[in-house]
Order: C-alpha cells, then sequence, then structure tokens
C-alpha cells in the first residue's frame, strides 16, 4: 500500500499507508491530520486542503487544472507547487509522497 | 476529569466535526456520539449528485472511517434514536428505554424535510431526499427511459434533475413560484438554470399547482390543478427542510426558528452547545439571526462548540458560503444574498456556462453566485471575510482583473 508522508508546518512528520485510489485529502483526514480541512469533502469547491507537493514529486503528480489553479490563486501563500489535495489520487507510482502543509487554511 | 462525559446527539456532519475537535481541543472525558442511522457521519452534499448518480460508493460518503472514531476513542451509538433529554438528571432516554448520562452535551440534530400532504403522497415511488437510506431507495426506481417528476425547484430538485438526467431519465420539474431558485437567487441566475437545464433536457414547469399523485399502490403519474398530467415512474419531493428542534424544545431551551445558541454556540442551558442546520446565530456580517443549511456552518459551529465545551470561548462569525454541483455546472455561494436591491453581472447569464452574479444592498456586496468562476467565489469569501470594498462597474468589466475591483 503506498505512502504518503505529511509535513506539518512546523515540521512534523507523519506517515499514513493509503489505499490506491483513495485522495491524498482523504489520507490525510481518515487518519486524523491536522491542517487540512476538506470542508467540502473533495468536490473542489473550498480550497480548504491546500498543500505544497514536495519538489521531487511535482512531475509524478501533475498540475492543477484549470478550475483547481483558479482556485489556488486565492489560497493563502500560494506557490508554484501548491495543490489542493482532494484532487491527488494515490498510486502505486505516488508510494513515497511527501506533501507539506500550510499553516492555516484561510 | 475522568467522569466528564460529552455526549452529542445526531451523527451528523456537525457531529463528526465536534467529536474530532473535541479530542484535538484536549478533552480527556468520554465522547459518545448518538445516532439513529445505521451507519457513521457522512456527507450529505454528494447524496443528490454523485451518489445518486451511481459514481460514488457508501464507504466514499463517510466523513471520517469508522476506525478514526475508534482511534480517537469516541463512542459511536448508531441505529440508536434519543427520545428525551433530562436536564435534571443529566441523562438522555434512548428509544430501547436506555439512559447515557452526560456532563456536558451537545444537539447536532440537523434538519428534516418539510412533507406535503397531497392526495397520493403514501403511494409506491414517492421520495424525500435528505438521508442516505432515502437516496437507496430511489435508487432502486431510477433507470434509462423512465421518467421522474420533481417537485421543488430548489437546489436540491435542480441537482437531482441533473443526475436523473445523467441516468438517461425523462426529467420534470416542478416549480410552484414564477422562478426556480426564486426564493435565494436574482431573476438573472434563475434564468440561466432555466436555460440550462432545457438544453439538458429536462421539462421545468413553472407556477405549478400540483393537485394529485396518481397510480393504484405504486405512482403512476402527477396531476396538476390546470389539468396537465405527467407520467411518473417515480417522484421526488424537495421543497425544503425544517430545524429538527424537538428535542430540545421538550427539554426547554429557547428555539428560535432553531434552537437558539450564542456566538459560542451556547443554548440555553450552560451545559449544552449546539451547531449546524438544527440552531440559529446571530451574524455580526449581516448584523442579524441565521439558520443556516450547509456543511459550512455545520463544521465551523462545530468546531466553536468543541472550544466552547474545552473551555476555549471562540466567537463564531465566519462566512456562509455553499456550493451545488449540476451538470459540468460548478456553482459556488460567497455570503448571503438576501435583502439585495441590486446584482451585477460580470459575463454573460443569456449564453454560456460562465458567469457570476454579485449582490448588493446599496453600496454594499453582499454574495456572489459564481458559477464555473472559482476566481470570483474566492474573491468574494475573502473580500467579505475581511471587509473590503467592491467597485460595481469594475466586476462588471470581465476583461479586467477581478482583484482591482476590489480595495
Amino acid at each position: 500500500m503506498p505512502v504518503v508522508t505529511f509535513i506539518s508546518h512546523d515540521g512534523q512528520e507523519q506517515e499514513v499507508h493509503v489505499p490506491a485510489g483513495t485522495s491524498v485529502m482523504h489520507a490525510a483526514v481518515d487518519n486524523g491530520v491536522s491542517g487540512i480541512l476538506a470542508d467540502c469533502g473533495g468536490a473542489c469547491s473550498c480550497a480548504t486542503c491546500h498543500c505544497f507537493v514536495d519538489e521531487a514529486w511535482t512531475e509524478k503528480v501533475g498540475a492543477a487544472d484549470d478550475v483547481e489553479a483558479q482556485m489556488l490563486d486565492f489560497v493563502i501563500d500560494p506557490q508554484p507547487n501548491s495543490r489542493l489535495s482532494c484532487q491527488i489520487i494515490v498510486n502505486d507510482e505516488l508510494d513515497g509522497l511527501v506533501v507539506r502543509l500550510p499553516a492555516t487554511q484561510f | 476529569m475522568d467522569s466528564e462525559h460529552a455526549v452529542i446527539i445526531g451523527a451528523s456532519h456537525a457531529a463528526a466535526q465536534l467529536g474530532a475537535s473535541l479530542r484535538q481541543g484536549g478533552w480527556q472525558g468520554n465522547i459518545s456520539i448518538v445516532g439513529d442511522e445505521a451507519i457513521p457521519p457522512y456527507q450529505r452534499p454528494p447524496l443528490s449528485k454523485a451518489y445518486l448518480a451511481g459514481e460514488k460508493h457508501s464507504d466514499e460518503l463517510l466523513i471520517r472511517p469508522a476506525t478514526f472514531y475508534e482511534k480517537s476513542a469516541i463512542d459511536l451509538v448508531l441505529g440508536t434514536r434519543v427520545t428525551a433529554i433530562d436536564r435534571q438528571a443529566k441523562t438522555v432516554t434512548l428509544h430501547d428505554g436506555g439512559s447515557i448520562p452526560y456532563t456536558r452535551l451537545a444537539l447536532t440534530t440537523g434538519a428534516r424535510v418539510r412533507k406535503l400532504s397531497l392526495p397520493g403522497h403514501d403511494l409506491d415511488g414517492v421520495f424525500y431526499l435528505r438521508d442516505l437510506q432515502d437516496v437507496d431507495r430511489i435508487r432502486a426506481y431510477v433507470g434509462r427511459g423512465k421518467s421522474a417528476v420533481i417537485i421543488g425547484g430548489g437546489y436540491i430538485g435542480l441537482e437531482t434533475a441533473a443526475s436523473m438526467r445523467k441516468l438517461g431519465m425523462q426529467v420534470t420539474v416542478l416549480e410552484a413560484m414564477p422562478r426556480i431558485l426564486q426564493r435565494v437567487t436574482a431573476p438573472e441566475v434563475s434564468a440561466f438554470y432555466s436555460r440550462i437545464h432545457g438544453e439538458e433536457g429536462v421539462n421545468i414547469v413553472t407556477d405549478a399547482s400540483v393537485e394529485s399523485l396518481e397510480g393504484s399502490g405504486k405512482v403512476a403519474a402527477v396531476r396538476l390543478a390546470d389539468g396537465t398530467r405527467l407520467d411518473a415512474d417515480l417522484v421526488v419531493i424537495g421543497v425544503g427542510v425544517m430545524p429538527a428542534t424537538e428535542l430540545a424544545e421538550a427539554a426547554g431551551l429557547e428555539v428560535d426558528n432553531g434552537i437558539a445558541v450564542d456566538e459560542f454556540a451556547r443554548t440555553s442551558d450552560p451545559d449544552i452547545v449546539a451547531a449546524g442546520d438544527c440552531t440559529s446565530h446571530y451574524n455580526p456580517i449581516y448584523d442579524r439571526r441565521l439558520r443556516l443549511e450547509s456543511v459550512q456552518n455545520a463544521t465551523d459551529q462545530a468546531k466553536t462548540a468543541a472550544n466552547t465545551l474545552c473551555g476555549k470561548l471562540e466567537a463564531y462569525h465566519a462566512l456562509p458560503w455553499f456550493w451545488s454541483d449540476q451538470f459540468d455546472l460548478k456553482l459556488q455561494i460567497a455570503g448571503l444574498s438576501q435583502g439585495f436591491d441590486r446584482v451585477v453581472l460580470r459575463g454573460a447569464s443569456d449564453t454560456g456556462r460562465s458567469f457570476a452574479a454579485f449582490y448588493f444592498g446599496g453600496d454594499r456586496l453582499l454574495a456572489v453566485d459564481a458559477v464555473n468562476r472559482p476566481k470570483e467565489f474566492m474573491m468574494v469569501r475573502r473580500a467579505l471575510t475581511t471587509g473590503m470594498r467592491a467597485d460595481p462597474d469594475k466586476l462588471a468589466d470581465d476583461s479586467s482583473d477581478i482583484q482591482q475591483a476590489f480595495s
């Protein structure tokens, strides 16, 4: 089962095992990772599951689509490696993925 | 602290958040969530959308998996209905005669559908849409080529219509008012949704007065007052909800269009908090009491309630926001438009599938309905939260950067 590592804004690491097909957002919520709110439950409607994809993984994770990109323009502290974690689906390719979490979601 | 016991009534969206936030906030005592449905708290918004359309499994609806509650030492008491609250003895009574003692109580009882007492309302194939079970029952009646009549042209009715079109059904939406979404949007937005639903093959009938539901045993048709008869393999009624306040009322708590709570989510009993659709609260942004039916309110108010129970008073003053997905339309709403006297459009609502409607009361921006316009939604959410002002002329100029319209 793929492993995803979440790193909080103050450097705390949490590794979670994620069944393939699960979103990075659900992986966080299901395992009580704080820092991801995901108010809309994965509908790409709220932008409260913002994360930063570790530079080593940005290519494999891929880019945001247009809707997501527009939402990301307005999150707190957007960066080139910003993504909404509800839109990243974990697969075997992403085993070992590292994402960092912002200090606040809004 | 070991004898502390927080009991949360209603295994709802608010309950899931409240339980999790209590643990995050350092609550050391027991936590129980009591709910009458058989499954852990789940997301309701997908019920009329992806779940109805068969694109999501019920496991995917869970807000958190059952293991989360185990790990967090939150006791889920499911399939169990609370019948009474005894505030003197500090116990809740259960439908099976049992009882659970509490030191602090949280009411997250949600809302119930408004029911219509039309002739024929008890025929097979006539449904309301609120719970997972409702949709499971509806799903047994859907199918390509079958006819559905939906009573109520609000968000639930229109989302249901869109999902059923996806399933290849013949769909009619009946709205009693002169336009769909009349209670919640401007005429331009209603006209837009009417046009899109028409383009997608939904038959929308406004000013519709339903006389009866016809059929023997199972519904076969809907009869309107003007004599029109619409074939129906199933009927879904979506005419709004009412806050579930019966327990609170019976227990003598103050109820004012919802269980009345203060900015710290406290009811009129200091040991009892409440959160979500079942409550009404004062909102400082709009300077009036609100009863909101939304995930945002359930989540944010539940966090406030949990903080209060943990002894950390933090006032709830979040900006309301909502969303609705129909066909390829992503509608995002920031703020409350009620009381608007002017609408400013950005982009065309009479052609295409992307525009935003900004609602003003005087020169003050109140809200936005943003259709496939996430930027406009995000900008207004930020602006209303931080008290920025909006320039209507710049908002209307679709070629300008949205941020330039705010100061």
